[in-house]
């Protein structure tokens, strides 16, 4: 599965989509490939704040927790509730699959992620592949 | 039987030193994910952990355990060593038949639990776990090795074990053999020709806690691969796929077996563990723990199983704390079980709540999240009438 272009990368595998005032949260195809089965999402309430690189929530395969960090600092304003019933969506479709949207506080973080071709670049790196 | 302990991680950079098994260019071809497993470079999953516990709860799989070790006590003291070395009574055992044991330390805690094969007179194998091997090697010598009359060898190098799980084991491994699989009961072996390969250890054990076998075969890369390949063929029509540690983990917890290094170490003694109906302390011949553990009583802990009530999953090395949040004890395994839908865990808990119904807090990320104490196994098949333990 590619990338989107559109999206920013952190190296601990979430990305991050920016639309006007919104960010848009998720994990990446390569940490769903990892994680394996999908059970569980762990995430904040509406109005929790965001602080980069901090855990923010945690993302439960059957054999693993991983927790999920913020790409950058904000507050929440939306959570994916669908994810409760059907955490296994973002195993089908990582890139589509949102756990949260925020709006930031510091858009110029932005700018220490990666880009797509950047994080597939350190993904393959990572795996060796 | 109980693996080492080995954390499953998501890391899948892999250091130089790891060890690999006669079929690890058959999991690369498979597109295996590899972790490091107490030293060894063993697969977690292939497609996927539940599609792979789900088909051995209702039909076939297949796990590479070569990892595992085996070592040989031979000659006319044989017996006598075995019996001193390990806490079950070996000399209930006949030619053909194995059992669950385990070595102790002389505090009666774990050097690692075993399962014992009798392959004739004075001639026994006990398979051991792979993080332990070196450990265990070791330990036979100096508990053992100045007893009259007993060679020590270790052969954990020489086999490739595949194990077959699953109801339609006995099916798929029929195909590759004369041997009359219905003849061989629960934890009751023979030798034959499988797979094109003579002299092949065939025994119904497993740590699936479903119907199934482990087979011997030698270690080379070129019989291994062959011997996988014709297993899968074999059982193609049932639907056999490759299964990993992922898989065998939460299999093994669904039916409660012990994990080293979880349930059971050189920290947890037998009775804690709960493993008294496998430690003969009548048998005629002192064996190394004995008399901590005849001095031992009571244990003030108790391994026993969790469900949770709320939502959240329990995971190894949680703590677990009453309703009001008091310190009672730890989560020794924990996981989602594919099989029964729920999130199930085993705990040591202090003995006087190790009570079914009991209800108590798992502390997961700073929260309270509510779990039942229940009986376990969490998960028994119903067994076929040949394969009951005699």
């Amino acid at each position: 599965m590619s990338y989107p272009g559109t999206y920013r990368f952190t190296k601990e595998h979430e990305w991050i989509e920016v639309n006007g005032d919104t960010a848009t949260i998720g994990i990446t195809d390569h940490a769903q490939h990892l994680l394996g089965d999908i059970v569980f999402v762990d995430l904040p309430k509406p109005g929790t704040e965001l602080k980069k690189k901090e855990s923010f929530g945690s993302v439960e395969s059957v054999k693993a927790v991983s927790d999920v960090y913020a790409p950058a600092s904000g507050t929440v304003t939306e959570v994916n509730g669908s994810l409760t019933s059907a955490p296994e969506t973002i195993n089908e479709d990582a890139n589509a699959t949102w756990l949260l949207k925020a709006t930031l506080s510091d858009p110029a973080e932005l700018d220490s992620l990666l880009d797509a071709a950047a994080y597939e670049q350190y993904v393959s790196e990572e795996t060796g592949s | 039987m109980s693996e080492a302990d080995g954390t499953l991680t998501l890391d899948l950079k892999v250091s130089e030193p790891l060890r690999r098994t006669g079929l690890h260019g058959t999991h690369k071809t498979l597109k295996a994910k590899m972790v490091d497993f107490g030293g060894w470079e063993m697969p977690v999953e292939y497609a996927g952990l539940v599609a792979e516990h789900n088909a051995v709860r209702t039909a076939v799989g297949v796990f590479d355990v070569s990892h595992m070790g085996c070592i040989q006590l031979r000659g006319p003291g044989s017996l006598d060593a075995v019996q001193k070395l390990l806490m079950n009574d070996a000399s209930r055992l006949q030619v053909g038949q194995a059992h669950y044991s385990a070595m102790l330390t002389p505090d009666g805690t774990f050097v690692d639990d075993v399962v014992l094969h009798k392959l004739s007179e004075n001639d026994y194998l006990i398979v051991i776990n792979a993080g332990t091997r070196e450990k265990d090697v070791q330990w036979v010598r100096r508990t053992i090795g100045q007893m009259p009359s007993v060679h020590i060898n270790d052969y954990s190098d020489l086999y490739t074990q595949i194990a077959i799980q699953g109801p339609l084991a006995e099916q798929t491994l029929q195909k590759l053999t004369d041997v009359d699989l219905g003849t061989i009961k629960n934890y009751w072996f023979k030798w034959g020709k499988v797979a094109g390969q003579y002299n092949v250890l065939i025994a119904r054990t497993g740590y699936t806690g479903e119907d199934g076998f482990e087979i011997y075969v030698p270690s080379d890369e070129a019989t291994s691969a062959d011997v996988w390949r014709q297993v899968f063929e074999a059982g193609q029509e049932f639907g056999i796929v490759p299964c990993g540690l992922g898989a065998r983990n939460t299999l093994r917890l669904e039916s409660s077996m012990a994990l080293y290094g979880h349930e059971i170490s050189d920290e947890i003694n037998v009775f804690e563990a709960g493993l008294n109906r496998y430690c003969k302390l009548e048998k005629p011949m002192d064996f190394v723990g004995k008399t901590a553990l005849l001095a031992a009583g009571e244990p003030t802990r108790k391994l026993v199983g969790l469900e949770m009530v709320d939502r959240g999953i329990a995971r190894d090395g949680y703590a677990v704390r009453s309703l009001e949040g008091e310190p009672l004890g730890v989560v020794t395994s924990g996981s989602p079980s594919p099989t029964l839908k729920k999130n199930i865990a085993m705990a040591f808990v202090p003995a006087v709540d190790a009570v079914h119904g009991n209800e108590l807090a798992v502390e997961i990320r700073g929260s309270l999240v509510k779990a039942r104490v229940v009986a376990t196994p969490f998960y028994k098949r119903v067994r076929k009438p040949a394969e009951i333990i005699s």
